[in-house]
């Protein structure tokens, strides 16, 4: 018998690189997501898991253009909310005076592509500023959106919005059942995670991280950084825009609320809370932010204070966040992880 | 280095000059910087630009890179005029650079490094695939990797790098992609005395097609590595020559050299 090469051997018993490199705390996680409709209730399904995949996703835009990009952005909120309206402008809603009716295959692809195109023209705008004047532009322009769609009747239907933006009833499921509208959004979440990963390593996400740590070099290697921003503004958008789309369909409705300066701010707290460094931050700052918003009301009551207040434990708890560690709770665990490792005499890390 | 090496060199590439300053000079606010620089540099042809500090040696390479506009003049790049072109068509067009102070990219990997300086100059820029151990660009920054001997630290942060180390990994992103003019600014500075010597095969070993102007304090490295010398002054070339003129020149050794250089 032919002895078959070791190389061959190897590769057909060996599972795939991904496989090998994802950690098993990973493998349980999902696991574990895969089946929470098992235990859980709909209303963690729907609200709360539902609610943390889609603020994680638009927050993970901002992780994308921050972390990978250091583009610190506030207009991600403002481009899921555009998104959100397109939904609602071209497909189907209760104003039917506005609503085009639009078959959805036509209506989200194209969303999201002028989604794309309005971060486009912000992204123009704003990489000419650096640090905190991008974040003052791209205020500027979240509230330019908030107060023009809020003002304005004959598109965006001025305070009240769009109401009965539902998903279309594809393969005959109700995408706004609990259990549907879980996976729907658990899907889009780990796409959104696995692409912004993945894309990190590309020549795209490695030219964005040159262009972080050094512009003026990305440059003499022949790179367009100002592109190469705008670009990235984009492809974050297309994000966030995902994530408008699936929180329509969520409260079925969209209005200035949605995109109001205290939501963009909100987002950059997710992000800041998970930490920017990684894109699984966005999700852990989602999920916790979501608990926070969700329960401290009925702590606030149950420790006989005002439940309007829960705004003061999430600031509160970002403030120690911030404090303790810039990187967010992701930064909080590697510090625990690395000070477990630490030889006590050297201070060195142990392999 | 021998003569007819450096002729055949020469005769091998182009009749354009590789580089041509016309009248250059760059002024901040009051400051002049570089004053009416005029130099010639043919294909192929290695020079040693000499000069105290502020004799505005990185300003001069910085007005060739296009990281600053010069004042006044005009840059012919092979014959094309690239005064008016931003940074990147520059370095699209065969010119590299190093720089004094490592800008190296603190946050990615050594390979990522020289990986970007690859793709830099190639296609697919902003390309949403990513690249395979096969992929050509991996090769040649693998490639490059070895020739700076850089292997063992290939997936370490740059941040985690010695100084030396960075210093390599300098040069290995500016011979990245096919140069065909390169900009060294001090590339030996701080370096142990092994690594100048390998520094200096590094940059005798380098393809005779391939010309560079070299900013050097040590003229031990600056005379061995080049064909040609540039002596500035207070933004001002008051001498050009070759190395031995230059090494024996009674102004130069009062001016730069303190008399003092045997």
């Amino acid at each position: 018998m032919v002895a078959m090469p070791e190389s061959d051997a190897r590769s057909e018993k060996k599972p795939p690189q991904w496989v090998e490199n994802t950690p098993p705390a990973y493998w349980v996680l999902g696991i574990l997501l895969l089946i929470v409709p098992t235990f859980a209730s709909n209303f963690v399904m729907f609200q709360i898991m539902g609610w943390t995949f889609i603020l994680g996703l638009i927050a993970l835009s901002l992780m994308f253009l921050g972390g990978y990009g250091g583009m610190v952005s506030l207009a991600q909120m403002a481009f899921a909310g555009f998104c959100g309206y397109m939904i609602a402008i071209f497909g189907n809603s209760a104003v039917e005076g506005i609503s085009q009716g639009w078959p959805w295959w036509l209506v989200i692809p194209l969303a999201l592509f002028l989604t794309m195109l309005f971060a486009t023209l912000v992204g123009w705008l704003a990489v000419r500023t650096e640090g905190i004047y991008t974040i003052m532009i791209t205020l500027a322009i979240a509230a330019a959106f908030f107060y023009f769609a809020r003002q304005n009747y004959e598109v965006f239907n001025g305070f009240q919005g769009f109401n009965s933006v539902l998903p279309p009833e594809l393969f005959g499921v109700d995408w706004r059942g609990p259990v549907a509208f879980y996976y729907l959004t658990l899907f889009w979440a780990v796409a959104g995670y696995a692409a912004v990963l993945y894309v990190s390593r590309a020549p795209f996400g490695l030219a964005l991280q040159g262009v972080r740590d050094n512009p003026r070099r990305m440059a003499a290697l022949g790179y367009n950084v100002t592109a190469h921003r705008v670009a990235a503004y984009a492809f974050a958008a297309l994000i966030a825009g995902i994530g408008g789309i699936l929180l329509t369909w969520q409260s079925a409705q969209i209005s200035p609320g949605t995109i109001s300066i205290q939501a963009a701010i909100d987002v950059l707290v997710i992000a800041v809370i998970g930490g920017l460094r990684h894109p699984i931050g966005a999700f852990i700052g989602a999920f916790i932010f979501v608990l926070l918003k969700t329960f401290a009301v009925d702590v606030l009551i149950a420790l006989g204070l005002g439940g309007e207040r829960f705004n003061l434990l999430i600031g509160i708890g970002f403030l120690i966040i911030v404090f303790w560690s810039p990187d967010g709770l992701l930064g909080l665990w590697e510090k625990l992880r690395d000070s477990r490792k630490r030889d006590p005499l050297t201070g060195k890390g142990v392999e | 280095m021998a003569r007819d090496t450096v002729t055949e060199r020469l005769a091998a590439t182009g009749t354009d000059n590789a580089l041509e300053l016309r009248g250059v000079s760059k002024k901040f606010g009051e400051l002049e910087a570089l004053g009416g620089i005029e130099m010639t540099v043919k294909p192929g042809e290695r020079r040693a630009v000499l000069g105290s500090n502020g004799a505005g040696k990185t300003t001069l390479f910085n007005c060739i890179t296009g990281d600053f506009a010069p004042t006044t003049g005009a840059i012919r790049f092979f014959g094309e005029d690239v005064t008016a072109f931003p940074a990147q068509e520059r370095i699209r067009r065969g010119l590299r650079r190093t720089y004094q102070i490592s800008l190296l990219f603190s946050g990615l990997s050594v390979i990522d490094n020289i990986y970007l300086a690859c793709r830099g100059v190639s296609r697919g820029r902003f390309s949403f695939i990513r690249p395979g151990r096969s992929d050509a660009l991996m090769q040649s920054a693998e490639d490059l990797l070895r020739v700076v001997h850089l292997e063992p630290v290939r997936d370490t942060m740059v941040s985690d790098l010695s100084y030396g180390q960075q210093r390599q990994l300098e040069i290995a992103m500016a011979l990245s992609g096919a140069p065909r003019f390169i900009l060294f600014d001090e590339p030996a500075a701080g370096l142990s005395p092994t690594e100048r010597s390998e520094l200096v095969q590094i940059l005798t070993g380098l393809p005779s097609h391939v010309g560079y102007i070299i900013i050097e304090h040590d003229m031990d490295v600056a005379l061995r590595v080049s064909d040609m010398v540039t002596m500035m002054h207070n933004g001002r070339i008051f001498k050009e020559g070759k190395p031995a003129e230059i090494e024996d020149d009674e102004e130069v050794q009062a001016l730069y050299l303190g008399g003092g250089h045997d």
